[in-house]
């Protein structure tokens, strides 16, 4: 196990690395950090001496070991647009993020677990059939349409709720958050439930299966032997059983949500890192550009090893496969 | 003919003609496969010559709606384009990018998978790493890095001329690993059975074995994940192109026409962005089915359970 855990760090460590040497690319071919520090009104020979001072004339491989080390330090360089450090944008944007993902995480246990159940329970109820085909078009349905018709229905038509921003926050310990006023909240709904509707169908599809599994095998038939109540049955012994895998599936989803915050926030731009991330595409920020998309791989690299780690202490399986 | 008696007998006509889920997306997809062909014949205007339209016609509502006009059956957006010419042109740049992303991605997913199950060792060992790495990151994310990275390269004028093979590059690139997985997968299976022994033991060269012999048994996993894999594309494109990161306003695929039109949706024109949603989600729809019920038929453990 021991083994293994470090086999997979050791992995983790040169995705980070890969994914640095991308960045550092780019930052190295389109970014000019003169440019970003003194504008265009400098001579050439200026221009020459700071970049002598700032190392640019040094080997490639040299800055990208310097690269790398200011990386792991924290430091990836100036934002040219907010003239503040790269990393310290994207920690102010980030509250908005995560608690967007939070809360749709949210509404994704709350709505999948009972809808899934309840269609493995009852397979030919109408309801079941009408989750499922409700599913089955939900998949065809891209995220910022779902979006612009949540818009259209609440915010224009019926101006139930607020389309666009996070409303009011509370800034606790220099965390903004839109938990705590009631404006908050309502900024949070559209967005968070927008979000939830891509998971939804994949969810409600993996619950459902899961438990139709379980409830086909010789414990459950026993249970019902035994004379055990059915909701004892189906919430104690089955559902249970039905937990893991949908937790670990809901670990790697985790992850692709962060891709498709890019989305929805564009359509409620809403103030997160996604945003953030457009707005440095358009502006020709190169630092916060490349800044993000090394927060990003973190993030990804940090949840995917950890799902692995999980999965390997819990199923013995996997840890063998890989050492051949 | 023979290949006509073939298809004629075989299990897939068969359970096709006894699922009318899979003729009705079937049909659809036909249709809207020949109408985006058909585009310059059937269209009433042709949307990529500015000389056709007029900044005064913008925003008309649809033909039935007060103030529509008998000419512009769906009405017109932003620019006073013909919304219907304009959607069916759009069809037409989200089909081709998203078969033409797909072709990419099979081919060279099919020749990583190929090489790497069949000659096996280091090779593989290297090839399977990087598609690891990359698979481990979600494939919107890095077609929507991809997308940014090339647009702040080309500049946004050359970057909207190059949208198109660009966009297939972009989408191509970012999803090859499903197809590299798959192929392998079916070579490790394949490579160790009697015909391929054979092939071998009479001294026919290994790529000669790889193309003709192992190569079309590995088809059928392909054919399933392609459809759906089309229904990725096409979402992908649209994905882009809402961010703006993907076609430009003046070659409009479904996915840029929605983000025009969603700047209009609060002063109430919300044709500009409905139709081509449907659209777009109906084209996404019948593939998926499709892909649904092809992977039912050709899925033989579920075709012998």
């Amino acid at each position: 196990m021991f083994a293994f855990i470090i086999r997979r760090i050791i992995q983790a460590i040169i995705v980070m690395l890969v994914i640095g040497m991308v960045g550092f690319v780019i930052q190295n071919q389109m970014g000019d950090p003169v440019r970003d520090l003194v504008g265009e009104r400098v001579t050439p020979a200026e221009r020459e001496v700071i970049r002598d001072q700032l190392g640019l004339n040094d080997p490639i491989y040299v800055q990208y070991v310097r690269f790398v080390k200011n990386a792991v330090r924290g430091d990836l360089g100036l934002s040219f647009f907010y003239k503040k450090p790269a990393l310290e944008v994207i920690a102010a944007k980030a509250p908005a993020t995560i608690e967007l993902v939070l809360v749709t995480a949210f509404i994704l246990i709350v709505v999948s677990i009972p809808a899934g159940i309840y269609s493995a329970i009852y397979p030919k109820s109408w309801y079941s059939r009408l989750v499922m085909a409700v599913s089955t078009i939900g998949v065809a349905v891209p995220v910022f349409l779902t979006a612009i018709a949540l818009i259209y229905l609440f915010a224009v038509e019926l101006n139930w709720l607020p389309s666009y921003g996070r409303g009011e926050t509370v800034n606790i310990w220099g965390w903004e958050s839109g938990f705590f006023t009631w404006d908050g909240l309502k900024h949070l709904i559209l967005p968070a439930v927008s979000l939830s509707s891509i998971m939804l169908p994949l969810f409600i599809r993996l619950v459902r299966a899961e438990m139709m599994e379980v409830l086909e095998t010789e414990y459950i038939k026993f249970a019902w032997a035994k004379g055990l109540h059915r909701q004892r049955v189906w919430y104690i012994h089955a559902f249970k059983n039905t937990l893991l895998p949908v937790i670990t599936v809901f670990g790697v989803q985790l992850g692709i949500l962060v891709a498709f915050t890019i989305l929805t926030e564009t359509v409620f731009q809403w103030q997160g890192m996604g945003f953030m991330f457009l707005e440095a595409v358009e502006r020709s920020d190169t630092t916060l550009l490349v800044a993000y998309l090394v927060v990003v791989g973190v993030i990804f690299v940090v949840v995917n090893t950890i799902v692995d780690i999980i999965y390997g202490f819990v199923n013995p399986m996997v840890r063998i496969a890989g050492t051949k | 003919m023979r290949t006509w008696e073939r298809l004629k007998n075989s299990y897939l006509l068969h359970s096709f003609k006894r699922d009318p889920v899979a003729i009705l997306s079937f049909c659809v997809l036909v249709v809207l496969v020949v109408i985006s062909i058909l585009a310059p014949v059937i269209t009433p205007y042709n949307t990529y010559d500015t000389a056709t339209f007029d900044i005064m016609d913008s925003e008309t509502p649809p033909a039935w709606m007060e103030g529509g006009s008998e000419s512009f059956i769906l009405g017109t957006d932003i620019q006073g384009r013909d919304l219907l010419s304009t959607m069916i042109y759009g069809l037409r740049v989200s089909l081709l990018i998203g078969v033409g992303a797909v072709l990419l991605q099979a081919v060279v997913g099919i020749l990583v998978g190929l090489l790497s199950g069949y000659l096996g060792g280091k090779l593989d060992a290297f090839l399977m790493r990087i598609a690891d790495i990359q698979f481990s990151i979600p494939y919107l994310i890095v077609a929507i890095f991809t997308a940014a990275i090339f647009k702040l390269a080309y500049g946004v004028g050359r970057y909207a001329e190059l949208a198109v093979p660009l966009l297939i590059i972009i989408i191509g690139m970012s999803e090859w690993p499903k197809y590299a997985r798959t192929v392998r997968a079916s070579v490790l299976g394949e490579k160790n059975k009697e015909y391929v022994e054979a092939a071998r033991v009479i001294g026919i060269n290994r790529w000669l074995i790889m193309y003709r012999h192992v190569l079309p048994n590995t088809m059928t996993p392909v054919l399933v994940i392609s459809t759906i894999q089309v229904a990725e594309a096409v979402m992908s494109e649209a994905a882009l192109s809402f961010l703006g990161l993907g076609m430009p306003v003046t070659k409009p695929s479904l996915g840029s026409l929605i983000r025009s039109g969603f700047e209009y949706i609060f002063s109430g024109s919300w044709w500009i962005t409905f139709f081509p949603g449907i659209l777009l989600v109906i084209l996404i729809l019948v593939i998926l089915l499709l892909g649904d019920w092809l992977r039912d038929v050709l899925n033989p453990k579920l075709y012998k359970g």
